[in-house]
């Protein structure tokens, strides 16, 4: 336990060190956000005060706490790990005593931890000032959020992870990664909300885990979901983290064994 | 003169990362690093100059303001009668530069699918450059290998299409930053002779850093040692050599253990000691009074040989000892 | 002989030069196969997902922006040409920082020629076709659904605006990608312009706040790459941001921000050289 503790603290640090990545991040995040806003509100106004259960103050939340999210919740993902799979590297990290999965996972928490403030919190500010935010005003909606950001991180650390481990099968990963990034971003709400999607996109989104990966703790934060609401879609997200962890769990497995027959 | 450095300095700002704890570590404060100072040299045309020195020592910053690269923070330097930076274009169709760690072939492309493109941008026309390709790439024997794709030559290979590259614009100067580095020793062979031959033939100026103390001896009259941004030592290469080719030492590893004393050494070789309880030796010879094969020969009369391995000297501690006995 | 053909520096054209260097970069871009069919599809799929992005706002509303499903098809394909095609050329300007790590702008910058010129060539991305041919899909979906009264003046603006908002793109490359120069770490600083300034172009301008109207209309022209000329050919009157004059602006607006931009890539450059990467 302690190692995993250790890799997400060294992983903190390390992104710590990239101030510069951080605060052009948020700047990216803010101008996004603050195009992002407009265009939902300029819909909003004109459908005459409200789309797929969004009013127009709504909507600007969803939209403020997704590009504050974003980068935390690991929406962008990376290929590191890719590499290492072409590079024979793997084979180091699977010779350590730690899971695999569970220590990338770990690295990945420190990352988020580190991303949160200084890439959340502007978006934030400047969506105060701009839009205005509506954010729920007991404890509840909070402490269910966090852990409903946790587990999207983790999804989304999942996806990725999985795409990354292809890399044992293919030569070449970076069409898929592209293919799940483009379908991961429409799907999970980043774009615009899900509800606003015609029926049939709708039912379609949500037979993926991809709204587990945003939408869910967009809606939590805002208080959009009451309780039951909320504890269901916390449910569904761990129902995904199962699928997405066996997924994960039985590539390693195969991928090791892969290795290990190629010899690397 | 084809080099003229004249007081030739460069400082390079570094910011640290923060000592301490919490956000303390995230406040960084900058220092100044004098990479060159006050480098003076001349190079004449024709001529092969080996420019030595340790990691860090500024040798690659000096290539980089003699490329255009870099504009030296203070002093002049001007390159076939151009001043790098500002005329850094008109200066790359006179020079060919050799980053033995870097690579300026189309990576995915067939070898031979380069130097029409690397022709191109020179502005030559195939006229001139396919006669020069030719004989280059007979030469270097690039023939083999010219259809496979770059990445997938051995680094042997590809140095030697890297070379062949850089001399394709028939340069007046050539400069090369650690060609030889991690070659094997035929590939390393076969780019000296090469070299050797380009500037007998067409009278090109080579300029060289590495690590390896053959490729000076092989190439270079003169050396030019760099120390810690200074030169320490400008100068003919008889003494370096003299003193490189002093002292080689033979480490031999003995089936069973053996006294150092009970060994039969021939003239021209020293007992310096031995180590693992006397299974290992080692045993310094000059290679100009004993070949490595008949100092091993006479060793093995004493006792039966399981290994062994023969270590050059190290250059830094050559060139340390060279320019301190110089001064 | 040789010699004096060598002396004669246009010998060798620029042209061909450059068919050369793009032919190179053609083969290597197509010597992984299974590979480069994937990413083509992906950029296909990433162009449908812009799609689908103002799809599913419009199926809520009848005009978004002022602007009817056919008409911000309109806006959408020309903004997406012209990204394409500026994304083409010049998109990998966005990894400039990885060069500079990795010291390949070393190279680059001992041949003799300039280096913006060996970077677009170096790295010109063809599975990027791939958004280009859905562009070029969408615009012909958008131009059978509008009605636009054509007169010749129009037909000259729709062949223009394509060009410029490649143009003004390919500047925004430039200018993002020497500024990580300055930004090692910041590549993203430049996105909010690159890829901001996409989106922005692809959605119908009035939709905007009113200083971003201006903002992206007068210092970052995006809107001018699709907006602007949309509303000129299809008669409509602009936003207080965006009046309808400004639908001829796409042109100037380009030749403009890549002077500003080259400048800004020479100071780049020059930063570079002096302070050595």
């Amino acid at each position: 336990m302690n190692a995993y503790w250790e890799l997400t603290k060294s992983s903190f640090r390390r992104h710590s060190t990239y101030r510069l990545a951080a605060v052009s991040g948020a700047f990216t995040n803010s101008v996004f956000g603050l195009i992002r806003a407009s265009l939902l509100l300029s819909a909003i106004s004109t459908a005459g005060g409200s789309i797929g259960g969004y009013s127009a103050v709504e909507a600007a939340t969803y939209v403020w706490l997704g590009q504050a999210l974003l980068t935390p919740l690991g929406l962008f993902g990376s290929a590191e790990i890719a590499e290492r799979v072409k590079s024979g590297d793997i084979a180091v990290d699977l010779t350590r005593s730690v899971n695999l999965t569970a220590s990338y996972w770990a690295q990945d928490l420190g990352r988020a931890a580190f991303d949160v403030l200084p890439r959340g919190l502007p978006p934030l500010v400047i969506g105060a000032i701009v839009t205005g935010l509506s954010l729920p005003t007991t404890a509840g909606p909070y402490a269910l959020g966090f852990i409903s950001i946790i587990a999207a991180m983790t999804l989304n650390f999942l996806g990725f992870f999985i795409i990354n481990l292809l890399a044992f099968w293919v030569v070449e990963i970076r069409g898929y990664w592209m293919l799940y990034l483009v379908l991961m971003n429409l799907l999970s709400g980043f774009l615009v909300p899900v509800s606003w999607f015609p029926q049939w996109m709708l039912d379609f989104a949500r037979a993926t885990p991809f709204p587990s990966m945003l939408q869910t703790p967009v809606d939590i934060l805002a208080g959009r979901t009451d309780v039951v609401e909320s504890l269901a879609l916390v449910g569904t997200q761990l129902l995904w983290l199962a699928v997405l962890l066996t997924g994960a769990h039985l590539m390693v497995r195969f991928g090791s064994r892969k290795l290990v027959v190629q010899g690397g | 003169m084809i080099i003229e450095a004249e007081q030739l300095s460069r400082n390079f700002t570094v910011a640290e990362a923060g000592e301490g704890r919490g956000w303390n570590r995230l406040r960084r404060r900058s220092r100044t690093i004098h990479a060159v100072r006050d480098v003076s040299f001349t190079v004449e045309r024709g001529e092969a100059v080996g420019y030595i020195g340790a990691n860090g020592a500024g040798k690659s910053t000096t290539i980089k303001m003699l490329t255009g690269i870099l504009v030296p923070s203070s002093g002049r330097v001007t390159v076939c009668g151009l001043q790098p930076v500002p005329q850094r274009q008109a200066l790359a169709r006179k020079i060919g530069v050799v980053f033995g760690q870097r690579s300026q072939l189309w990576w995915d492309l067939p070898l031979q699918d380069s130097f029409p493109i690397l022709g191109a941008m020179h502005r030559q026309p195939e006229s001139r450059w396919r006669p020069r390709f030719s004989e280059l790439s007979e030469q270097m024997g690039l023939g083999p290998f010219l259809t496979s794709p770059v990445r997938q030559l051995s680094l042997g290979q590809r140095m030697r299409g890297e070379v062949a590259a850089a001399l394709l614009h028939r340069p007046e100067l050539v400069i090369l930053d650690e060609p030889t580095i991690g070659l094997d020793m035929i590939s390393k062979e076969s780019l000296r002779r090469f070299l050797d031959f380009e500037r007998r033939e067409h009278g090109t100026t080579l300029l060289l850093t590495t690590h390896d103390m053959s490729d000076v001896q092989r190439l270079c009259q003169r050396i030019l040692v760099v120390d810690d941004g200074v030169i320490a030592f400008d100068g003919p290469l008889t003494g370096l050599s003299e003193v490189a080719e002093a002292r080689r030492t033979m480490v031999i590893d003995f089936v069973a253990p053996l006294d150092g004393a009970g060994l039969v050494l021939p003239p021209g070789a020293e007992h310096l000691g031995a180590e693992a309880e006397g299974i290992r030796h080692r045993i310094a010879f000059d290679p100009r009074l004993l070949s490595a094969a008949a100092l091993l020969a006479a060793v093995s009369t004493s006792a039966e040989v399981a290994d062994l391995s023969l270590h050059e000297p190290d250059i830094e501690d050559l060139v340390r000892q060279l320019y301190t006995s110089a001064r | 002989m040789a010699e004096i053909e060598a002396l004669d520096s246009t010998w060798v054209t620029n042209a061909k030069l450059l068919r050369l260097l793009i032919s190179a970069r053609l083969r290597s871009q197509t010597a992984y196969r299974g590979s480069f069919a994937a990413d083509v599809a992906g950029q296909v799929v990433l162009a449908l997902t812009e799609f689908v992005e103002l799809y599913a706002i419009l199926h809520n509303i009848p005009t978004f922006g002022g602007l009817t499903f056919a008409q911000a098809l309109l806006v959408f394909a020309f903004a997406s040409i012209g990204f394409s095609i500026g994304d083409l050329l010049l998109g990998e300007t966005d990894s400039m920082s990885d060069a500079i790590r990795m010291g390949k702008l070393e190279v680059l910058l001992t041949r003799p020629l300039p280096v913006l010129l060996q970077l677009m060539t170096s790295d010109f991305q063809l599975r990027r076709v791939g958004r280009l041919a859905f562009a070029l899909l969408a615009m012909a979906a958008a131009l059978f659904l509008t009605d636009i009264d054509w007169d010749p003046g129009k037909v000259v603006l729709f062949i223009i605006t394509p060009l410029a908002g490649a143009a003004i793109f390919g500047a925004l490359f430039v200018g993002a990608g020497a500024s990580q120069f300055w930004l090692v770490d910041g590549r993203q600083f430049g996105n909010a312009f690159t890829y901001g300034g996409r989106y922005v172009a692809s959605m119908p301008g009035a939709a905007l706040f009113l200083p971003m109207q201006v903002f992206f209309t007068f210092v970052v022209p995006a809107t001018l790459v699709a907006y602007a000329p949309s509303l000129v050919l299809l008669e409509l009157e602009g936003p207080a941001g965006i009046p309808s004059w400004t639908g001829w602006l796409g042109l100037p607006a380009a030749v403009v921000l890549w002077g500003l931009m080259l400048l800004l890539w020479r100071a780049a450059i020059k930063k570079y050289t002096g302070a050595g990467g």
